[in-house]
């Protein structure tokens, strides 16, 4: 069986509606950022390892109320506690948060407020030990929230090297501008659905910057192959040339890895379920990057040289060494 | 040709083999429990997916430098009334500089005399500075000595925990320094859900200390504050300690003590928990010689006076002594039984040399983790299944090609982990899941070219050479700039993410193997079998 045999679509013509698509996305994903920063002070919402505080998944021997429960803080005189229903109802399980306090020397005093407020006012007992417990003081939340920062750029950063040494200079900021085009929509997806940015989502985006950067490569590969072998041909012929031949590859690679990031989306829980969902998002969004984003800088950036009257033709990358 | 090909076969699955026994080992049998149960002893899981606490501290360095200059202090008045230079005062002027000493009320035409002084015997230590017009000198201990005493503070306190966390019989317990922040530790515990009972042991152990006491009991702060005459002095300082302790009330009641204290943790040799004659509960102590000589000179000369036994900076009991004691005594105070116990154990293990406050507590119930791991290994199964099932459908023959390699990638990954000891997380899961994604992508790459060439008219071996070359420099290009990311994500991730790191990386290196040697040789031996004329099934 054979999809996508002999394509010969010209994707530069299409180039304005992608640069619509993709801006529409991000400015969408910009104004919710810029929302919620209004509204709680940070671009998306934070998961309790970055923002600090306490929070526990309380689990009940029968389906938990959650208005009772939250008459049981008040009764305990817990203030701004943050009580919802959490995963499948048949769990009988509630997520229960405070936010952070600003005494390090005391940080566990909120669980334990909770867990007797839980069994003192209300008649329905928590399972013991509780499900989950994650307690967060100010100092490491912001360290982690520095380190996430400092990683997605470093890792950007260490990929634009890479590609500078075994192509060139243009290809590498191509393919780092379409990863962070990719970042950018996938973080403002979370801001627009808001869903909550925990550790584990940042592994998620790193994952997607280094796939999206995969499926660039592919193309940028057979770019300069195709260059080398026909000087003749014009950029933009090549490049559509070389978006054609990879497609099927593409579109199979995307599927297959789709496919297993929507089942681990849809049988790995609750638990998993902001880093699968990034990747839902991450793999469509950088695989259209590769094809829309990346290839058309290369011919736009050539066009803007020819502007400028330099050296019309973008050189054919370094020869491959391998 | 035919026989090196048996020899690359043989390899491979030598190399098979070998993963295998790194995944179970050798199992005791081969019943689905026997499996499990050598699986889950050569693969290590994370505190997410089998339940535990995850603890990070923040060792109040500060404090042993402040106990340091404390004992610098005592040292420079001996010393300088041995010397015979007088002064008014030597104390350290602020309470968030512990690093700095000064001394006050130099005579005059004695500062050079006392800069001698002050600089040969402290000099290694501290920059001297002052002896002007103000006729006094500023000892600051110096930053690279200051940096290893809390350097070395963070490390025994990591020998401390680790001490009282064997007492605990946790398995595999982890406590090492924390790199994201200064002077942190990473605590973390598998199977432990009861929090409290850890925290106790580790935490309470905030310093024990005996002290002389110059004042109180007193009502409150205010109280004790005009009885020293409105300020504390500086070498002097105000505990409280519960009412019990001093007016038999519920409320607290304030001391004035000497700063510095008599006796404090390390110099305790053991401790038990006891009673004395009248039934309450006691500790009974025993002193290193050094300190016991300490406390007998202490003790000789201040029959008469109080002392007090303070526990976690608060007073737990006030005692007048009645006579000389050298190294052996008994402390009886307001303590509950756990407290005792707590105590004693805590005085066993030695003391941490500084205070612990808590940064992050994460505790994930055991039943979390077994459903973790039900949710992952699903998720992975489905996702495996789905991937070879269309594999094969859609390539064929060259299908179950790829569908071998993915397999052999699986256990070459599982295998590593068995024989690193790294551990898998419920994100390391997910690693395991991209992989298996990731992993296709390569056979598709080559793939997809060889039909490409075997449109091109090649016959079924040159496409095949051509498949492999051509793809070949594009594999090594998206494995090593992913390999780039997780090795960032590595170096700066924590727990579940360096989990995920881990398996990525393993996965990927694995695929180098399988996705195209493996599949290489099964080609070839497929060409090999083909009639003259026929095609490759792709």
């Amino acid at each position: 069986m054979e999809l996508f045999r002999g394509v010969n679509v010209d994707w530069l013509k299409l180039k304005w509606y992608f640069l619509g698509f993709s801006m529409i996305f991000s400015v969408a994903g910009l104004i919710a950022m810029g929302m919620n920063w209004a509204r709680i002070g940070s671009p998306v919402p934070l998961g309790v390892d970055f923002r600090g505080g306490t929070q526990i998944q309380a689990q009940f021997q029968q389906a938990p109320n959650t208005n009772r429960i939250r008459l049981a803080m008040d009764a305990a005189g817990i203030k701004d506690a943050r009580i919802q229903n959490y995963d499948e109802a048949s769990n009988n399980e509630v997520l229960i948060s405070l936010p952070e306090q600003t005494d390090e020397t005391n940080l566990d005093a909120d669980r334990i407020r909770i867990v007797s407020a839980l069994q003192a006012h209300y008649d329905n007992p928590v399972v013991l030990p509780l499900r989950n417990v994650m307690v967060v003081g100010p100092t490491v939340g912001k360290q982690l929230e520095k380190q996430a920062l400092l990683a997605t750029l470093y890792s950007m950063l260490g990929m634009l090297v890479y590609l500078w040494f075994r192509f060139q200079l243009i290809y590498g900021v191509a393919a780092v501008v379409a990863c962070f085009h990719d970042t950018l929509i996938t973080v403002g997806a979370f801001a627009l659905l808001n869903k909550e940015i925990s550790l584990t989502v940042i592994a998620a985006i790193l994952t997607l910057v280094g796939y999206s950067m995969n499926d660039t490569i592919v193309v940028f590969d057979r770019i300069r192959e195709n260059l080398r072998l026909s000087r003749r041909e014009s950029l933009p012929d090549v490049v559509n040339r070389s978006i054609n031949q990879t497609l099927s590859r593409t579109v199979l690679t995307s599927g297959l890895t789709f496919l297993t990031v929507l089942s681990l989306y849809i049988f790995g829980g609750q638990v998993l379920n902001g880093f699968s969902l990034a990747l839902v998002i991450g793999i469509l969004i950088g695989t259209y990057s590769s094809i829309a984003v990346a290839a058309p800088m290369l011919v736009a950036w050539q066009e803007w040289r020819a502007r400028q009257g330099k050296a019309a033709v973008l050189p054919a990358a370094k020869r491959a060494r391998v | 040709m035919k026989k090196n090909l048996n020899n690359k076969i043989a390899l491979i699955i030598a190399v098979l083999v070998i993963f295998v026994y790194g995944i179970i080992g050798v199992p005791s049998g081969v019943t689905g429990k026997a499996l499990t149960e050598a699986v889950t002893k050569r693969i290590h899981l994370g505190l997410d997916l089998r339940g535990g606490a995850h603890l990070i501290l923040q060792v109040v360095v500060s404090e042993a430098v402040s106990a340091e200059t404390d004992n610098t202090v005592g040292r420079i008045q001996q010393d300088l009334k041995k010397a015979n230079l007088s002064f008014s005062q030597v104390y350290k002027p602020d309470p968030a500089k512990p690093e700095a000493i000064r001394v006050e009320g130099v005579a005059a035409g004695k500062a050079s005399d006392m800069r001698t002084a002050l600089e040969d015997k402290y000099s290694n230590e501290y920059d001297v500075t002052g002896g002007g017009a103000d006729a006094s000198f500023t000892l600051t201990m110096k930053q690279p000595v200051e940096k290893a005493l809390k350097d070395r503070t963070v490390l025994q306190a990591i020998e401390t925990i680790r001490d009282r966390v064997d007492t605990l019989g946790v398995s595999e317990p982890v406590i090492a320094p924390y790199g994201l922040g200064d002077y942190q530790i990473l605590v973390e515990l598998p199977g432990i859900d009861d929090l409290d009972r850890v925290k106790s042991i580790i935490q309470s152990t905030a310093r024990l200390e005996i002290h002389a006491v110059v004042g109180g009991p007193y009502k409150d702060d205010q109280e004790a504050l005009s009885s020293a005459g409105g300020a504390v002095p500086s070498d002097e300082e105000l505990v409280h300690g519960s009412g019990t302790v001093g007016n038999g009330s519920e409320s607290d009641s304030v001391w004035l003590l000497h700063r510095v204290s008599v006796v404090a943790g390390q110099d305790f040799r053991s401790a038990d928990p006891g009673t004395d004659q009248n039934g309450r509960r006691n500790v009974q102590f025993t002193l290193t010689n050094e300190a016991g000589d300490k406390f007998y000179e202490y003790t000789s000369t201040n029959v008469g006076q109080s002392m007090a036994v303070v526990m976690g900076g608060r007073v737990k009991e006030v005692a007048k002594i009645q006579s000389a004691i050298r190294d052996r005594g008994e402390i009886t105070g307001s303590f509950s039984p756990e407290e005792v116990e707590i105590l004693s154990k805590m005085l066993r293990t030695g003391a941490l040399p500084a205070s612990l406050n808590y940064l992050e507590d994460r505790t994930v119930g055991a039943s979390l983790g077994a459903d973790s791991i039900h949710q992952g290994v699903t998720a992975a199964i489905v996702g495996v299944l789905v991937v070879m099932a269309f594999m094969l459908f859609y390539y064929r023959g060259s299908g179950i090609n790829a569908d071998l390699a993915l397999f052999l990638n699986l256990v070459i990954l599982l295998g590593f982990m068995g024989f690193s000891g790294a551990t898998l997380t419920l994100p390391g899961i997910a690693g395991v899941i991209l992989t298996i994604g990731m992993g296709v992508d390569s056979n598709v790459l080559i793939f997809e070219r060889i039909r490409e060439e075997v449109r091109a008219g090649k016959a079924p071996s040159a496409a095949v050479d051509q498949g492999f070359a051509h793809a070949w420099v594009t594999i090594v290009d998206t494995h090593v700039t992913t390999i780039v990311s997780a090795a960032i994500l590595f170096m700066f991730g924590t727990g579940p993410v360096k989990g995920f790191a881990v398996t990525l990386t393993f996965g990927l290196l694995a695929n180098l193997f399988t996705a195209v040697y493996v599949s290489r040789v099964i080609f070839d031996a497929h060409l090999n079998k083909l009639k003259p004329g026929e095609l490759v099934s792709i």
